[in-house]
């Protein structure tokens, strides 16, 4: 009956739809720029800063004074304050943030854990700025009380304990996704050759979920190199090169904070040198970010 | 013991099971008590928080205020305080006063606390904590006694609707958080409004529209990457775009705003939306991707193009999901104080945010600021305004849960 109309099959063209489609290429690229801004915005501003004839490698690495305003490049006090407040966070939250996530994933009855993981949900959404204020005004009085007068007021150990708790339910969350990503079949295994509850999460669920274990830890790294506000508030102010713990000494990101509150002028030595310990930061963490996402890629079991 | 069962029987071996199942227990008894230091922490984040946040206070007049008006200072009315103010204060300090707010239109508690702050000059001696004043309440007592004869003792709450009101003062009994909290919305406002039709607009493309190919993998991992960067090189980005870049636009000069520099609330308010924007993409792409093939597929059978789908279908289904990922974004931008101060929030600021061009300031700014000072009063106002803080982030989440339960679709 309609055999003598014609269909027209081919492709419409549709203005509307193929804008819309351009809008939302952009919207997707626009986390590209991004990327490149950051990457050109804190480029720019180092280039000057080690561009400075006074800048020099050798004084960049090899002295231990920051005070660019008059002429003290030494990084390292802002570099080891960095280190030792990311360390005693990791000793913090590694151990307990893999044993919460044992006992989560291998021993919690679901009704325990619905009861325990809102914990970890709340302590994982408090504000940085508030751990800052318990850092402060809890652990530094508490650490004092057991160690006595060598604990200064402003310290590195009671910033990185507490940026350990804060990093506690990022690790914990990460390593439980990873072991109950762990077939069944591997535990029911270890149970019929008699193995207790405790070797069979040791000994067969750990290794078989380490890859991810590995990423969390490392992304762990990566949170607390970053961190700022809790150092800011309690880790001290002023550059200090020292390996005590209890000693006050500003970390990177502290030291951005506390010289960008205050004003600065812009195209100063001090402003460049800004960006610059930026960029360091930027690099450090998006090879650790990019490491843990490889080390998932490369180093997971896969079970079929 | 059974003597049926498959075990052998020698004693070495029930020995060393029996080391073993103690082992066993032990460890289980270990594992439990890390989700146990994290109740701890938790519980004593909040107790450390409401323990500054309320307690007894010494204080001083340093004027009596029978000097100013016969009448008990609780009956003191509106009228009288405007009377006693304006013939009392000098005639700048009145006009200055009169230009941030008129004083006709002020509250009496807000005329209250000008009238303790500017004449009777209310001078605090000593603070204790909520846990000193319950415990040594009696003590305290005798003790302000002897050291400060002069001085009153009062049980204060440092939130009370007076703090909620109140803008930024330099003595912190009169300090507010009213600027600070008008601040935070405009920012996340400001934020939510930029980032929210990108976020969601990258998503779409991503589940919807990209190719898969090794550009749409880079976008990808590019994204993962944005989430994992610190909040503090957004704000060093905030503060090289749109502090300085973007002045012209930011500061609202083009618009004909000439009173402002770049630091304004919204060059932070964008800062603040590239920051959560990679949190929104993400999590908007997982409520996309939540829903059937089987609804598309339908779409396109009955002759609907990609955008009609997109439009009419896929959203619809994924609002929800949306929703609760930007609200969780909202939450995180509410609370994040690094890029604000790389970005410039000034500290000090009485006067409300009145547009975006305005300098402000922020709730986690205000925190930041008075947990620094040395003075325990701004410690137990930085408790109050974490107390405000707090409750405002619970409430989010609380809706984002809601929100969740109530339209979360089954397939």
């Amino acid at each position: 009956m309609n055999q003598s109309r014609s269909f027209d099959l081919t492709k419409k063209p549709r203005p509307g739809e193929s804008i819309i489609q351009s809008l939302l290429f952009l919207a997707g690229v626009l986390s590209i720029f991004t990327t490149l801004a950051i990457v050109y915005e804190l480029g720019k501003e180092a280039w000057l800063f080690f561009g400075n004839p006074d800048v020099t490698f050798a004084k960049f690495f090899g002295t231990t004074t920051w005070q660019p305003g008059i002429g003290h490049f030494g990084i390292w006090p802002l570099v080891t304050s960095t280190l030792i407040t990311s360390l005693i966070a990791m000793f913090v939250s590694l151990p307990l943030g893999l044993s919460a996530a044992i006992y989560l994933s291998e021993y919690a009855s679901p009704r325990a854990r619905s009861a325990l993981k809102p914990v970890l949900e709340i302590l994982a959404g408090i504000p940085t700025v508030v751990y800052g204020y318990f850092a402060l005004l809890f652990m530094t009085p508490l650490l004092q009380s057991i160690f006595g007068e060598k604990v200064e007021v402003y310290n590195m150990a009671s910033a990185g304990i507490v940026m350990g708790i804060m990093i506690l339910p990022l690790i914990s969350s990460m390593s439980e996704d990873a072991l109950s990503a762990v077939p069944r079949v591997l535990r029911e295994g270890a149970y019929a050759m008699g193995a207790t509850k405790f070797e069979t999460s040791v000994q067969i669920v750990l290794p078989a979920a380490l890859s991810g274990i590995g990423a969390a830890f490392i992304i762990g790294i990566s949170r607390a190199v970053g961190e700022t506000m809790i150092v800011a508030i309690a880790a001290g102010s002023g550059p200090n090169f020292t390996f005590n713990p209890f000693k006050a000494a500003e970390t990177m990101t502290g030291h951005i904070a506390r010289i960008s509150g205050g004003d600065l002028s812009y195209n100063s030595i001090d402003y460049n040198s800004l960006f610059a310990i930026a960029l360091m930061l930027f690099l450090v963490t998006l090879v650790l970010n990019l490491v843990s996402q490889w080390v998932v890629n490369r180093f997971r079991e896969r079970y079929e | 013991m059974n003597t049926n069962n498959h075990y052998p029987q020698d004693e070495s071996f029930r020995a060393s099971l029996n080391t073993r199942y103690r082992t066993a227990n032990i460890w289980q008894a270990i594992f439990m008590s890390a989700l146990l230091v994290a109740l701890i922490s938790l519980m004593a984040l909040i107790y450390t928080v409401i323990d500054g946040a309320f307690g007894y206070v010494a204080f001083e007049y340093k004027k009596d205020p029978a000097t100013f008006t016969s009448t008990p200072l609780e009956k003191l009315s509106k009228e009288e305080l405007l009377t006693i103010l304006k013939s009392k204060l000098s005639s700048g300090a009145y006009k200055k006063l009169d230009g941030e707010q008129p004083m006709q239109a002020r509250s009496q508690a807000d005329l209250y606390s000008l009238f303790l702050e500017r004449l009777v000059q209310l001078d605090t001696k000593q603070i204790w904590s909520m846990t000193d004043s319950i415990l040594h309440g009696a003590e305290i007592k005798a003790e302000t006694a002897k050291k400060y004869p002069k001085a009153k003792v009062e049980f204060r709450s440092w939130v009370s609707p007076q703090f909620l009101s109140s803008p930024m003062s330099s003595k912190a009994e009169f300090a507010g958080v009213r600027t600070a909290i008008l601040g935070s919305l405009w920012l996340v406002g400001i934020a939510l409004l930029f980032a929210l039709p990108i976020g969601t607009g990258a998503a779409v493309y991503l589940q919807e529209y990209a190719p898969k190919n090794w550009f749409t993998n880079i976008i990808q991992m590019n994204i993962n990457n944005l989430a994992g960067v610190p909040s503090i090189v957004y704000g060093m980005l905030g503060l090289a775009i749109f502090v300085r870049v973007l002045e012209p636009l930011t500061s609202g000069s083009i618009f004909g705003v000439t009173d402002s520099n770049g630091r304004t609330v919204f060059s932070a308010g964008l800062t603040m939306g590239v920051l959560v924007l990679p949190l929104i993409i993400i999590n908007a792409q997982e409520a996309i991707k939540a829903v059937p093939d089987s609804l598309r597929q339908a779409a396109y059978g009955v002759g609907a193009t990609k955008w009609q789908t997109v439009w009419y279908h896929v959203l619809p289904n994924s609002i929800a999901g949306i929703l609760t990922g930007s609200i969780l974004a909202l939450s995180r931008a509410l609370g994040e104080t690094a890029p604000l101060i790389i970005v410039g929030a000034s500290t000090f600021i009485s006067v409300d945010p009145s547009g975006p061009f305005s300098k402000f300031t922020a709730l986690p700014i205000q925190i930041y600021q008075w947990t620094t000072r040395a003075q325990p009063e701004f410690h137990a106002i930085a408790a109050g305004a974490i107390l405000i803080l707090m409750v405002l982030l619970l409430t989010l989440n609380a809706t984002a849960i809601l929100l969740r339960n109530r339209f979360q679709r089954k397939y």
